[in-house]
């Protein structure tokens, strides 16, 4: 039966392929360059944010490690490259590769505890180590300059050439071609054999070690590599505001990047993305519309989305879209939504 | 014949209760081997032995000749041990095809490739063709495993065990909850398995074992209680009281 090995064939080979809404979404995060230059602070936030959430999606959508102290990845990324550039060593990219193996490393050794727990006790002890990682930064105020922050902070010109301005640009540029490239990776590494197992780790873990697949090595594989996305957001944080505060550890930064994943939904990589683009413009108009109530409006669009149910309401956009463009625009790959697994 | 799976003097303890008590038993190269008891009679806990799941108080276990019992689930997988679950163990979110990739590329060592899109390799996905027809998926290949008809949920089951390309099968009770329209399909696939690969069946349905099985051990409160071939089995009053006289019953 040959259509059969056809089939077989190129459906596996479909999954790498990108679709023209996929190629739409980041034209469409690049042209803000061009078009929005008084846009790009807020922008590059929001790069970072999608980068960070983007994070935890590889854990939390693909292995379904659930964390409330992701920020300790963040936050060690921060402050190597905040600590680099204050002494010295100003190059961002160096700043960035020494942030994601100092971040590596972490999520490496914590990897482990992770390893033990169900889901409860995985949220205990991630925002464990976020706040101790925090503590430790409060204490060594000597290094870190404690509540103050790390002052002093100065990054050199990308290769030499492009200087970070203070509108933003050069920053939105960086975070986003950074952020493009680490999804790149990560979109080639969900596809691949290594990937399907980390879904088959979520979805059945018995199985997955009755097929010969070594669950605690894939787990400890992608924690780490989710701990080094982290340490990189953290570190584009860093230098773009050439400044590190406490924060990077704070707990709302763990639990934010959470809810951006509730709104852009996990498993599909675009949801830390999406969700850091409806999270960041909601905070934003907001706050400036009723900047001490901005909380209570972020909250009721949470409880609604949640309420609703944010398949649902993106089934129903997706339909309003189709019949906008009088065909069907099938998504690539179908998002999970986190109560499934 | 040379031995395929055998254990020697296992034990396996849980505080004062003998689970599986000194249990020595030989699966021959290529056999047919059925092994039947009573509820309770430790047949999950003797499998969760085989294959990892449990660590034993006491005893060996060789694969083909090697202990294995100091090894990883996974890593008896790798050395050719590959069971099936009396309850379906699979990834609900996932299709058949997806599925048996994935079991595919585990074995040819591929679950540690991350830049390579899964199937590339030709062979992979000759392999996953050859699954798919050997256990009639071939149609339901693209859907969810979770909205499969329960007869090829178990057929997948088989499938994505045998895809490990196991020298020993261990077979939970494959048939258990099959629809009677679903049964015909799924005796064929497990009586179609290749015979250079050993099975240990697990079953109550006593019409399976004496159609499937040419040898057959009885295991009571977790001892072997007799074992032999199927006629003499089948023949054996005593197996009769203690067990299927006991079917009977019910």
């Amino acid at each position: 039966m040959q259509n059969v090995a056809d089939h077989v064939a190129t459906t596996l080979r479909r999954r790498g392929r990108w679709s023209a809404a996929e190629v739409i979404f980041w034209l469409v995060a690049a042209a803000p360059l061009f078009l929005l230059p008084e846009r790009h602070l807020l922008l590059n936030e929001i790069a970072i944010v999608g980068l960070f959430a983007l994070s935890l999606d590889l854990i939390l959508g693909y292995a379904g490690i659930v964390s409330l102290g992701h920020a300790a990845f963040f936050g060690v990324g921060a402050y190597v490259a905040g600590l680099l550039a204050k002494n010295g060593i100003g190059d961002p990219v160096l700043g960035l590769a020494a942030a994601a193996f100092a971040a590596t490393g972490l999520g490496f050794i914590t990897s482990f505890l992770v390893l033990r727990g169900a889901d409860l006790a995985n949220l205990m002890v991630t925002l464990g180590v976020a706040l101790v990682l925090g503590e430790i930064a409060n204490r060594m105020a000597w290094l870190t300059g404690g509540a103050d922050g790390l002052q002093g902070v100065s990054i050199n010109p990308i290769f030499g050439i492009f200087e970070f301005d203070i509108f933003g640009t050069t920053a939105y540029a960086y975070s986003l071609i950074v952020t493009f490239i680490l999804f790149v990776i990560a979109r080639r590494i969900v596809v691949s054999p290594f990937g399907l197992s980390l879904r088959s780790i979520r979805d059945n873990s018995l199985r997955a070690r009755a097929i010969g697949i070594p669950v605690n090595a894939r787990l400890v594989a992608v924690y780490t590599l989710s701990a080094a996305y982290a340490g990189v957001a953290g570190a584009l944080l860093a230098q773009t505001t050439q400044f590190v505060s406490l924060d990077v550890f704070a707990f709302h930064r763990s639990a934010d990047v959470l809810l951006v994943l509730v709104i852009g939904g996990v498993g599909y990589l675009y949801g830390g993305l999406i969700g850091a683009v409806v999270f960041k413009i909601l905070q934003d108009v907001l706050s400036a519309w009723t900047p001490q109530y901005w909380q209570f409006w972020i909250g009721l669009v949470l409880v609604i989305l949640v309420l609703s149910g944010r398949e649902r309401l993106a089934d129903r956009g997706r339909a309003l879209w189709a019949s906008i463009l009088g065909r069907s625009t099938a998504p690539v790959t179908q998002p999970t939504a986190v109560e499934e697994s | 014949m040379t031995v395929a799976l055998e254990t020697k003097g296992l034990v396996k303890r849980f505080g004062g209760f003998t689970a599986t008590d000194d249990v020595s038993f030989r699966l021959e190269q290529g056999a047919r081997h059925a092994l039947i008891g009573p509820n309770g009679a430790g047949k999950t806990t003797f499998i969760n032995l085989l294959t990892g799941v449990l660590t034993p108080s006491g005893g060996q276990i060789f694969l083909e000749g090697a202990d294995i019992t100091r090894l990883r689930p996974e890593q008896r997988v790798r050395r050719g041990l590959a069971r099936t679950f009396q309850i379906n163990q699979l990834f609900p979110a996932m299709t058949p095809l997806e599925t048996l990739a994935l079991a595919v590329s585990e074995r040819m060592g591929g679950g540690r490739d991350w830049w390579r899109v899964i199937g590339s390799k030709r062979g992979a996905s000759d392999e996953v063709v050859e699954m798919a027809q050997r256990f009639r998926l071939t149609d339901v290949l693209d859907e969810r495993t979770s909205h499969l008809p329960y007869g090829k949920q178990r057929l997948l089951e088989i499938a994505v065990a045998f895809a490990c390309r196991p020298r020993v099968l261990l077979l939970d009770e494959p048939a258990a909850g099959v629809p009677e329209a679903e049964r015909h399909e799924l005796l064929a696939a497990v009586a179609a398995l290749p015979r250079d690969v050993s099975v240990l069946l697990i079953e109550h349905d006593m019409d399976l074992v004496f159609s499937f099985a040419d040898r057959i051990s009885v295991l009571v409160n977790g001892a072997v209680f007799t074992e032999g071939s199927v006629d003499e089995v089948s023949t054996d009053p005593r197996v009769r009281a203690v067990y299927l006289g006991e079917k009977v019953d019910e």
